[in-house]
């Protein structure tokens, strides 16, 4: 299985632990990718807010840059998976206007012909290597670990652009590789809540009672852990953890949040140093013992 | 076929428990819609049930309610649909909203903040030959929001309005978009000034597409949400974090082809703004710490030129 590699710039920049355990894992899994290093950020949609085209025009590069590979894109982001797919999707749907974006290409021959598919690490898992072959890959189970699934938004909304019609299992993906782990779902309000993030550095009051309420309801849901697709959630709910539960629950950061190749590689029997686990903001300590203890 | 479901009861005039899961146990036809279902409850299982519906027909906007905790259109929504996709059922009143009863909710601050945006036209002069001419284009590209019928289900299930009440929400500024957007309105500056400037405005929005994915009717709030954005931006709005918040990553990605998330953090507070910046460093020294402070020096992408010519030329055509 061969992907072309589109990582994001938060998982080489604000979570490096993404990036790495990302990569170990998918080694381990035989994925093979070529990484787009020319490729540009995705602009994450706010660059979008001064000029959606120029997001179009950047994103519709990286879909024609892969496209050149004849290789599906793989993300580790689900900022980067929903704001590149909605890129796709306009042109898919409007020639014209894939044709004007174009034109910003042909100096770089390059030329976008709509056949470019992007998946999330987490869809690859699910979709293609299918949970047998990734139960294969585990050495131990999590059982009797719970964990709280928290989606974000871009790899769940808007589903229409996301294909879930075609591709019913990417509702429930999360669920399905907790499952495969050995692990429990708990149910709490924060499943496909906004984490936000995109509102941090303009509305931090709200972004920060979002925060509070999600990581709260899943500490109350009886979640030893978080598990998220997307880095952008994971810095806000892991960092921003201690100020929003000071502020706004009157009580501490207990809830690590975990990005989701960092579950596969403790099923995988990977020291936890190198999944970055120790990176983190809330402290993993008590989560790790936990999941060590329960084996 | 026989369906187990729960109703989210309400009961204002009870002194205590004033709020309970009922369970109600019937039997319907297999196409029946929920709304259907509710109403078989009402007129033969249980008379007390409160819930407000009027066409049936998903034109009305009367019947929005919460199923297993997402906003719909009951009269709009396949019951064995549901319970297939979810294995159960559950409905509740529309959330954001105070509940008068059961399944009928307040429309008051849905209203209030209609009437916050200026639902109307507010053209300076008299039309010349006694009608206000608009072009088709402009008419058909107004329908994106003017097929709303308020039904409130995209308020419900806005994740900003859940933690800001004074958020004006996606339905009104979506409405507010529409008359923004009309050719034959005066007051668009004004408009976007408000809407730019005051406590709860388009920049509130955190882009959670949640009413995307519910609107009934394909409105898209949030897509006008942003458009307003950029009309914001293009009509030099600069005095607000989310202009530098987007500036900033649109610069960034010009010059390195990538975004600088630390320069993001600094320049979105504000260089001048002093205790927004102190309030970094805390974050910034438990990243450190931690050992995944973002670079100083950020990534670049490698032709990093290729990506600043499309900006150029982009530049170019827009001035």
């Amino acid at each position: 299985m061969k992907y072309a590699f589109f990582p994001g710039c938060v998982a080489r920049g604000g979570t490096p632990e993404l990036y790495d355990s990302a990569t170990i894992v998918m080694e381990r899994l035989q994925i093979e990718t070529i990484e787009l290093s020319t490729a540009s950020c995705t602009g994450a949609g706010v660059l979008q807010e001064k000029n959606e085209k120029m997001g179009d025009i950047l994103n519709v590069r990286t879909l024609a840059l892969a496209e050149k590979l004849e290789l599906p894109i793989l993300v580790i982001c689900s900022t980067c998976q929903g704001v590149i797919s909605q890129a796709n999707f306009r042109v898919q749907k409007d020639r014209k206007y894939l044709e004007e974006i174009n034109g910003y290409l042909k100096d770089e021959g390059l030329e976008y012909k709509g056949t470019t598919k992007v998946k999330h690490l987490l869809w690859v898992i699910i979709e293609d290597i299918g949970i047998k072959k990734l139960k294969e890959s585990f050495k131990t189970e999590l059982k009797d670990v719970n964990f709280a699934p928290f989606y974000g938004c871009y790899i769940v909304r808007p589903s229409e652009v996301l294909e879930f019609t075609d591709n019913p299992g990417r509702e429930n993906s999360l669920e399905q590789l907790i499952g495969a782990v050995g692990a429990n779902v708990t149910k709490y309000s924060g499943r496909t809540a906004c984490c936000g993030f995109p509102i941090l550095f303009i509305n931090q009051e709200n972004s920060l009672k979002m925060v509070s309420n999600h990581t709260g309801s899943a500490k109350d849901s009886g979640a030893d852990a978080i598990v998220t697709p997307c880095p952008l959630c994971h810095l806000n709910l892991d960092g921003y953890q201690p100020k929003a539960r000071r502020k706004n629950r009157g009580d501490n950061a207990d809830i690590p949040i975990i990005h989701v190749p960092q579950l596969v590689g403790l099923a995988m029997g990977i020291p936890e140093t190198q999944l970055g686990l120790q990176k983190h903001v809330v402290s993993t300590k008590n989560f790790i013992s936990s999941v060590t203890q329960k084996k | 076929m026989q369906v187990s479901m729960r109703v989210k009861r309400y009961d204002p005039e009870l002194k205590e428990n004033k709020s309970w899961w009922q369970g109600y146990k019937l039997g319907i036809h297999a196409n029946a819609t929920i709304l259907d279902a509710l109403i078989k409850i009402r007129e033969e299982v249980d008379g007390s049930l409160a819930l407000r519906c009027a066409c049936r027909a998903s034109i009305c906007g009367s019947c929005g309610m919460r199923v297993n905790g997402r906003a719909r259109l009951v009269c709009k929504t396949r019951l064995e649909e549901i319970i297939q996709k979810d294995g159960e059922l559950n409905i509740e009143p529309l959330a954001n909203h105070s509940v008068i009863r059961d399944l009928v909710v307040s429309v008051d601050s849905f209203f209030s903040k209609i009437k916050e945006i200026t639902p109307y036209l507010t053209p300076k002069s008299e039309p010349v030959t006694g009608e206000f001419i608009a072009s088709n284009e402009s008419m058909e590209n107004l329908l994106k929001s003017m097929n709303c019928i308020m039904c409130g289900v995209c308020v419900s299930d806005c994740t900003v309005l859940e933690v800001d009440k004074k958020f004006i929400g996606p339905a009104a500024l979506a409405k507010a978009w529409r008359f923004v957007e009309d050719p034959r309105d005066d007051e668009k500056s004004q408009r976007i000034s408000y809407l730019n400037d005051t406590e709860g405005g388009i920049w509130d929005c955190t882009r959670c597409m949640q009413c995307v994915e519910v609107c009934p009717k394909d409105v898209a709030p949030m897509d006008r949400i942003m458009e307003m954005r950029e009309t914001a931006i293009r009509l030099g709005h600069k005095n607000s974090p989310g202009y530098r918040h987007s500036e900033t990553f649109y610069r960034s990605v010009k010059k390195h082809g990538r975004l600088d998330e630390t320069l993001l953090a600094i320049s979105s507070a504000g260089w001048t703004n002093i205790p927004r910046l102190i309030d970094l460093i805390p974050i910034g020294f438990k990243a450190l710490i931690r050992g995944k402070l973002p670079p100083i020096i950020p990534h670049k992408a490698e032709k990093k030129e290729a990506i600043k010519n499309i900006y150029v030329k982009v530049e170019k055509e827009d001035e």
